[in-house]
């Protein structure tokens, strides 16, 4: 009979709306990171990492581009004969379906899954973080602890304990009491989204709430365990750790890698982050190309002049333009003598000649000034953007936008320009 | 494709200097994240041969990490595949590969129970792009026994390594020399063969009865004016890398735009092994100019008109000019380099001074590495 001491589930479903038109057509786990990755690379890298060979992707919201990624798993050496890799849609049952409504609802689909590996333990990740992390060492705490369920933790400055799930413990790392997102909170211990539970205790869980709507851990699963008296501990994790939930955040985290010395450090032998790579060539530096403080991705042609940015593969950079504090995805292609500033610019992006982005007055967004803030202007994934235009700060544009888009050749700061078409 | 695929990736020769003492010629690394058989590989696999066999002898370890798996080259089938013959010692031969029929004659069960009527021969040291199907079609329509593969070399082109060929006007081949003094054309053997399998396999059985071994003096050479063997003429980017000096130049040619844009841009791609290396990355300081540079490399000082392999490390104020740097390298702070190529996994301590005068240095200096 086939037995895995622990599976991992990987919630890659959600649709994270605060990255605004990033994830328009993919899914959040499918957002470029860092130059070449993808968000999912590094909880999928971290579980082969940790010996964790059986890995259960739950998909939802635009899953094309995430199961073209994963495929059958090769990049992280998950194409195995027992387990590996495998993408778990939401299905049709005989007697219901129903898409995903919650984190735990997803699992509980899933039983079937996972009992087909008679496992010990579960590990439930999400897809939406930026971490190196051991897995086994958090197995091996939970087993001495005799925990039944283990949450991974970490502390936060106490002032930002507001933003997160907070957990109270005794002397011993035993979960006493949890706070969702607290006014005051008692504690600075800041829930990771990582769980290990005994699979006994999880499949129990699920199964007795199966009815509840919109089932999640958080809220619904563990507050049930606890409530049984089950076991819950604490797993201090002091690591670099990023949420890059809000466009700000993911912003943040990119430029982070620039650093000469950077906290979450790609170059290190050990714990390689493996990841699905469409190209190979070297990338190439022009005569007239100047490249500081940056990262590049393979197959890139650079002629212009690069400060401070991340850089994807296979992005063409046109002679006499400057692109600084920005992230371009992979395969955009930016004309010459252009300027951009702070600009998120997704895949697929062609950029005329001579267009500045992220000029002119700080202003807040129209239409929505909780994503895009921070001056930065981002573009969607295929979009165009026309010759000779100017673009101001906390701006968005998605689409084939035209010259006539651009009233006077100018999108002033805090626009929204979403073309209609392609559903839009 | 009704052809299977025989690279021969053996061979050595000392005009590669110190550069060979690591590795066959064949795992030479090319362009920055290649190496020189990922393009005879690819080639094969972009023209749809299913089953290729690489016959490999001289210092092949670093060969046979590259090929330790054939899902890179799309290789990982069921049928067909990717197979690596070494020499071995059998009950009836004891002899290492004493030349390329040799190789091909120790090989023989694999022609033999291939079922494919057609074998397209291919050696492991040249960077180009072939659809081999098109050399098949010309072999069938010249009603040839043997097609070889050749291309005119630009005037002046000293020819004294290549086999050098004289067509008639329906191309059939009139004469060969093999490694001439003074060459009489400047028509090159591009070491890529298509014969039919059963004819390969009597050719290769009657070589080893007579005791000859190589396939070119051989086979070629001897039988040109018994067998129909017919030139198939090329014009597209095609090099052998088998000296220094080619070696140098074929990678610089990848600073050229129409160079990079043939190989990396327009398809089908060339595949090789993935090192999931993280991007380049540039510090303060940095100042790249005209220059490839591959995935893992941190730059700290300037780079001009060179060739930076994957995972260079390469420190502050360093300046290096006109240069191929190969995997792995470690140059420390205030180092200056130029015309040279560094071998790769070397280290190269703070404040060295490196320049070929008058030709290309090989710099190899075996220095304790402190990593961190």
């Amino acid at each position: 009979m086939i037995k895995k001491e622990m599976i991992a589930m990987l919630l890659a479903g959600g649709q994270g709306s605060r990255l605004g038109v990033l994830t328009k057509k993919v899914a959040k786990p499918a957002v470029a990171f860092g130059g070449k990755y993808r968000i999912i690379d590094f909880p999928l890298s971290n579980c082969i990492n940790s010996a964790v060979d059986t890995v259960g992707v739950l998909t939802q919201y635009q899953p094309l581009r995430l199961n073209t990624h994963i495929g059958i798993g090769i990049p992280w050496d998950l194409d195995r004969n027992i387990g590996g890799v495998t993408v778990l849609p939401p299905y049709e049952k005989s007697t219901s379906s129903e898409w995903y409504t919650g984190t735990a609802n997803a699992i509980y689909q899933n039983i079937d899954y996972m009992d087909s590996f008679n496992p010990e333990y579960v590990l439930i990740l999400s897809g939406d973080h930026i971490y190196k992390m051991d897995y086994e060492v958090m197995l091996d705490y939970h087993k001495s602890k005799g925990a039944e369920v283990t949450l991974a933790a970490m502390p936060v400055p106490i002032e930002e304990a507001k933003r997160f799930g907070i957990l109270i413990t005794d002397e011993n790392r035993q979960i006493t009491e949890f706070e969702e997102k607290p006014e005051n909170p008692r504690s600075n211990l800041a829930s990771m989204g990582i769980y290990i539970f005994n699979w006994k205790t999880l499949k129990e869980a699920l199964i007795a709430n199966a009815n509840q709507p919109a089932l999640d851990f958080g809220k619904h699963v563990i507050p049930y365990c606890h409530s049984n008296g089950s076991p819950i501990f604490a797993y201090e994790y002091n690591g670099y750790w990023k949420d890059v939930g809000t466009l700000h955040s993911y912003w943040e985290a990119n430029m982070e890698l620039i650093d000469l010395v950077p906290e979450f450090n790609l170059y290190e032998e050990y714990w390689k982050i493996y990841t699905k790579n469409d190209r190979l060539p070297p990338q190439y530096i022009a005569e007239s190309a100047e490249v500081e403080k940056s990262i590049i991705g393979e197959g890139s042609e650079i002629y212009g002049r690069v400060y401070n940015s991340v850089i994807g593969c296979g992005v063409t950079i046109g002679e006499g333009t400057v692109v600084r504090d920005s992230i371009i995805m992979n395969d955009t292609v930016i004309g010459k003598y252009g300027e951009i500033y702070k600009g998120i610019i997704a895949e697929n992006v062609r950029i005329g000649d001579s267009v500045k982005l992220g000029v002119g007055e700080e202003r807040e967004n129209e239409t929505d000034p909780h994503i895009y803030n921070n001056g930065l202007v981002t573009v969607g994934e295929r979009s165009y953007v026309p010759a000779n235009v100017s673009v101001g700060k906390n701006t968005v544009i998605f689409g084939e936008t035209q010259e006539e888009d651009y009233p006077d050749h100018y999108l002033p700061s805090g626009r929204t320009l979403m073309k209609a078409g392609d559903e839009a | 494709m009704r052809a299977i695929g025989i690279i021969l990736a053996g061979g050595n020769n000392h005009r590669m200097q110190e550069l060979s003492q690591k590795r066959a010629i064949a795992a030479m690394p090319i362009a920055g994240s290649y190496r020189s058989i990922d393009f005879a590989l690819s080639n094969m696999s972009n023209s749809h041969i299913q089953k290729v066999g690489v016959c490999t002898q001289y210092n092949a370890s670093s060969l046979n990490t590259h090929l330790s798996s054939s899902k890179w080259w799309d290789f990982g089938r069921k049928q067909g595949g990717l197979f690596v013959f070494t020499p071995a010692v059998t009950s009836d031969n004891s002899y290492w590969y004493r030349g390329t029929a040799d190789a091909l004659y120790q090989n023989i069960s694999f022609l033999k129970e291939s079922h494919e009527p057609y074998v397209v021969i291919a050696s492991g040291d040249c960077v180009y792009k072939m659809d081999f199907n098109r050399v098949l079609e010309y072999h069938i329509a010249k009603k040839a026994d043997i097609t070889v593969v050749c291309k005119d070399m630009p005037e002046g082109t000293n020819l004294d390594r290549y086999g050098t060929i004289k067509m008639n006007e329906e191309c059939r081949i009139e004469e060969f020399e093999e490694k001439p003094i003074v060459a009489k054309s400047n028509t090159v053997s591009c070491g890529i063969y298509v014969v039919r399998r059963r004819q390969l396999i009597e050719l290769l059985e009657k070589c080893a009865e007579e005791g000859l071994y190589d396939f070119v003096k051989d086979v070629l050479i001897r039988y040109k004016n018994f067998k129909r063997i017919f030139g198939y003429k090329i014009k597209d980017y095609w090099s052998n890398i088998a000296t220094v000096e080619d070696y140098f130049r074929t990678n610089m040619d990848f600073l050229k735009p129409e160079v990079r844009d043939y190989f990396f841009r327009q398809y089908p791609d060339i595949y090789s092994k993935e090192d999931d290396l993280p991007p380049a990355k540039y510090n303060v300081g940095a100042r790249v100019k005209n220059s490839l540079i591959a995935s893992g490399t941190i730059v700290n000082g300037v780079v001009e008109n060179s060739i930076i392999f994957k995972k260079a490390f390469i420190g502050n104020n360093c300046t290096i000019k006109n240069s191929i740097i190969l995997n792995d390298v470690y140059i420390g702070d205030n180092t200056y380099i130029e015309n040279c190529i560094v071998e790769s996994r070397d280290t190269i301590r703070a404040n060295s001074y490196h320049k070929g005068e008058g030709k290309v240095e090989i710099v190899i200096e075996k220095n304790e590495r402190y990593v961190i």
